[in-house]
């Protein structure tokens, strides 16, 4: 007590056991296919959660599913500690027009897969170079020109990160990259 | 679908204009009072309003009074407000009730105007994009482009306004869809798929709520505004269950009234300036039983330090609010009334006996004893908590209502001012916005005529809403306000005295209006008071006078409101009367 007279402190460990102090909470990635009505400004809603409340947003793809239901899909990676990413799933159900959160990450049956378009642009042995490396990497080439080449490619995230690396010397022009989709193994739904 | 329309009656699928389809299902939802302001993008439905002769509708002075009063109706009712204003403007003044309405879950409907569809985007006369305005401040909001749809929107906007969680929405209507000519539909059978609040607690909870209680010899209810938003149920069986088990309650500022005062188990409020029994009792409890309240920081003070040896259970409807900022032992994501009932059956069904808190209540009773809201009172100026405690003697038998505006007063109000009952304290507790006060208590006199409904207020507070004053004059609302009037922004003064070293930055009220005359202005009655002998009468006028009374109490200006716990400290170092000036550390400055 502040004053030493009223009561005395319980027994028990000083140190609260429910601090929410985050700072030696690890910082994990999870990916999340939220489930919505497909109406006017749900995915500004969906955005506006994560940027009023401080929460990250690293790739965000969204599209109707179900046009008879409109439903559509919005799978976001995003980053936190486990208690943000508890909140961050628990506030995205409060939003009216949020059916369902599915964390893919922690099902263990996650498929994450990206699409990239890889504008690569060069002449003789690179260019050689960059088509053998996109063969490897089971790219297709959708465009072509005496000195570019536009690679299709997907694959999880770091794949399409690593390709992009490969390209980088070879020439490199420009990338554009769907962000995470995600479905999850089995022949159940969610 | 076929059996629905078979068993609606014929006048539910009506052919109307969409202003009409307005005023129709306000009617069916029994909204019987709305607050509004008139504007182009509005008056169609003003139009049709003109002839619903059995909806009142309160014209306001500006339009963040129709939200307050909504809100002050909300509270008091338990029914959603309802509000209606023009586009742009009407709506952008709007948004600190939607706001607040929000942070203290308050059911509220509004239905703003909007220009017509055709005009959207196109930077039109008093356009503003109010869906996206109010996202972020609002539980949900429609913008209708067809008016086909607009019955059932207006449905499931009650629907979502009342249930779960609760708290406002709105309803942006474009022009041409008011004149427009659509179909009526009934609200039977409205409902929103991937809308589920879950209302039944889980019974493997309630179980393992009640283990804990039979163990607990130090137990502690921390009660919330969400007790009365379940309803005067929720508050009935709150009573039950302390009366099976003796557990000693306290209640956030949002709650008071569930509980009443006068129970010899009340600790008071607890939080930043609740009381030093409440605030020790949470801090040393062994169970802490959260009913609907959210561990806000004004309650929890530094949470790491935050009631350190207790299990905790945790009540609440919304599940983001569990484990948001204290993490629980037991959460029951549940209505509390259903909880509430819950756990009492299955104590009951137990038939076990609970521990003795013999020791608890004494170690509660030392704490009482240090009569942490004593003051020390004057014959020369009228302190201002002993203007609440002659308030409160003074009305406490009648049917009375208390709302506040933010500052001091407020405090001093919840400190000083008991209650009894469940919906007769309306305050802003989460947004602390200054000027609710007047407006909420225009919108609680709707509700009860005959009740008498005091706004408790700053003299800074009452100038940001002033103006509702002549809306109770206008609608022979007879409310009263008692202003509190320290010549200073009290609790801004406050923190400057504790936190900036005493320097007083555009913190006094300079150039006040004679409250008096300005009440005579706007066709009221003003009172002064200065000198604490006459307070008594001058109270008794107040209360007798039929019409709106704005009472200017000039109380001591220097006053601060104790006890405090500072920002950033913890639940057992609060600030007493006597060692005021105690150290704030540094990093209790920043926070707010
Ligand atoms: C709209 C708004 N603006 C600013 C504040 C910050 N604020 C909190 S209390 C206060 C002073 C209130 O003064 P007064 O109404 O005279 O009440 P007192 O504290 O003196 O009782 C201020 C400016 C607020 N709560 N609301
Ligand atoms: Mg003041």
């Amino acid at each position: 007590m502040s004053d030493g007279s009223a009561g005395s402190p319980p027994q028990g460990n000083p140190k609260s056991a429910y601090f929410l102090s985050h700072a030696d909470e690890e910082i994990e990635r999870r990916t999340l296919a939220v489930m919505v009505d497909n109406e006017p400004g749900v995915l500004a809603r969906v955005v506006g959660l994560f940027s009023g409340r401080g929460y990250n947003i690293d790739s965000l793809t969204v599209a109707e599913v179900d046009a008879s239901q409109h439903q559509s899909r919005i799978t976001i990676v995003t980053e936190g500690t486990p208690h943000i990413l508890e909140q961050i799933e628990a506030q995205l159900l409060r939003l009216v027009p949020v059916g369902e959160v599915i964390d893919i990450t922690k099902s263990k049956r996650g498929i994450e897969r990206e699409l990239a378009l890889v504008k690569v642009a060069g002449k003789g042995e690179a260019r050689v170079e960059a088509l053998r490396i996109s063969q490897i990497f089971r790219a297709n080439v959708i465009d072509t020109t005496n000195e570019s080449f536009i690679f299709e490619l997907t694959g999880a995230s770091d794949k399409i990160t690593q390709f992009v690396d490969l390209m980088r010397p070879l020439g490199l022009v420009e990338v554009s990259r769907t962000g995470v989709l995600s479905i999850k193994r089995g022949k159940e739904k969610g | 679908m076929t059996t629905q329309t078979q068993t609606k009656p014929e006048a539910d699928a009506r052919t109307m204009t969409g202003a009409e389809i307005v005023i129709q299902a306000l009617r069916e939802q029994g909204v019987e009072v709305m607050f509004g302001y008139p504007g182009g993008a509005v008056l169609p439905i003003y139009d049709a309003l003109y002839s619903a002769k059995d909806i009142r509708h309160v014209l306001v002075r500006h339009e963040q009074g129709a939200g307050h009063a909504a809100e002050g109706y909300a509270r008091t009712t338990g029914k959603p407000g309802v509000c209606l204003v023009t586009s742009g403007p009407g709506a952008t003044n709007m948004v600190t009730p939607i706001a607040d309405a929000m942070l203290d879950s308050i059911p509220m409907v509004v239905i703003t105007g909007q220009v017509p569809t055709h005009l959207i985007g196109t930077d039109a006369f008093q356009e503003c994009d109010t869906t996206g305005i109010t996202r972020a401040c609002s539980k949900h909001n429609y913008l209708v482009t067809d008016v086909n749809e607009l019955a059932h929107t207006i449905h499931e906007a009650f629907l979502i306004a009342r249930s779960g969680r609760p708290g406002p929405v709105v309803i942006d209507i474009p022009k041409d869809v008011q004149f427009a000519t659509g179909t009526y539909v009934g609200k039977e059978g409205i409902h929103k798929p991937t809308y589920r609040p879950r209302t039944s607690p889980h019974p493997d909870a309630i179980a393992a709520t009640v283990d804990l209680m039979l163990q607990a010899r130090r137990p502690v209810f921390y009660t919330g505004g969400g007790v009365i938003n379940s309803g005067p149920e929720a508050s009935r069986l709150l009573r039950e269950l302390q009366e099976l088990t003796g557990f000693p309650v306290t209640s956030t500022l949002m709650g008071l009234g569930a509980f009443p005062a006068s129970h010899p188990d009340w600790l008071g409020m607890v939080g930043m300036h609740g009381s030093f029994e409440a605030n020790n009792a949470m801090h040393d409890c062994d169970l802490m039983l959260c009913v609907g309240a959210r561990f806000d920081d004004r309650v929890t003070g530094r949470v790491d330090a935050f009631s350190p040896t207790s299990k905790k259970v945790h009540i609440d409807i919304d599940p983001s609010s569990v484990n948001k900022i204290v993490r629980v032992d037991i959460p029951i994501i549940s209505d509390c009334t259903e909880a509430l009932a819950a756990i009492i059956k299955e104590l009951k069904a137990r038939k076990a006996k609970l521990q003795d808190m013999s020791g608890w209540k004494q170690e509660i009773d030392i704490w009482r004893a240090r009569q942490c809201f004593a003051y020390t009172n004057s014959d020369e100026v009228i302190k201002p908590q002993h203007a609440v405690e002659r308030l409160y003697e003074l009305t406490k038998d009648r049917e009375t209502y208390i709302t506040t505006e933010v500052g001091q007063h407020q405090m001093w109000a919840a400190q000083f001012y008991h209650f009894e009952e469940p919906h007769h304290w309306m305050t802003s507790g989460g947004l602390g916005t200054m000027g609710y006060g007047l407006p909420a208590a225009v919108g609680v006199q709707a509700a009860h005529p005959n009740g008498l409904v005091i706004d408790i207020a700053g003299e800074a507070s009452i100038q940001m809403v002033m103006q509702e004053f002549s809306t109770a004059v206008q609608h022979k609302l007879p409310v009263k306000v008692f202003i509190l009037n320290n010549e200073w922004m009290g609790m801004v003064r406050q923190w400057q005295e504790l936190l900036h070293g005493e320097r007083y930055s555009h913190s006094y009220s300079e150039s006040l209006p004679d409250f008096v005359k300005l009440a005579e202005a706007l066709g009221g009655h003003g009172i002064r008071c200065d000198n604490p002998a006459e307070l008594d009468d001058k109270i008794r006028e107040m209360i007798d006078h039929p019409g709106p009374v704005l009472f200017d109490c000039c109380v001591e200006k220097a006053e601060n409101c104790l006890p405090m716990i500072p920002s950033g400290s913890a639940h057992n170092e609060m600030i007493l009367g006597e060692i005021m000036g105690n150290e704030i550390g540094e990093a209790g400055k920043k926070l707010v």
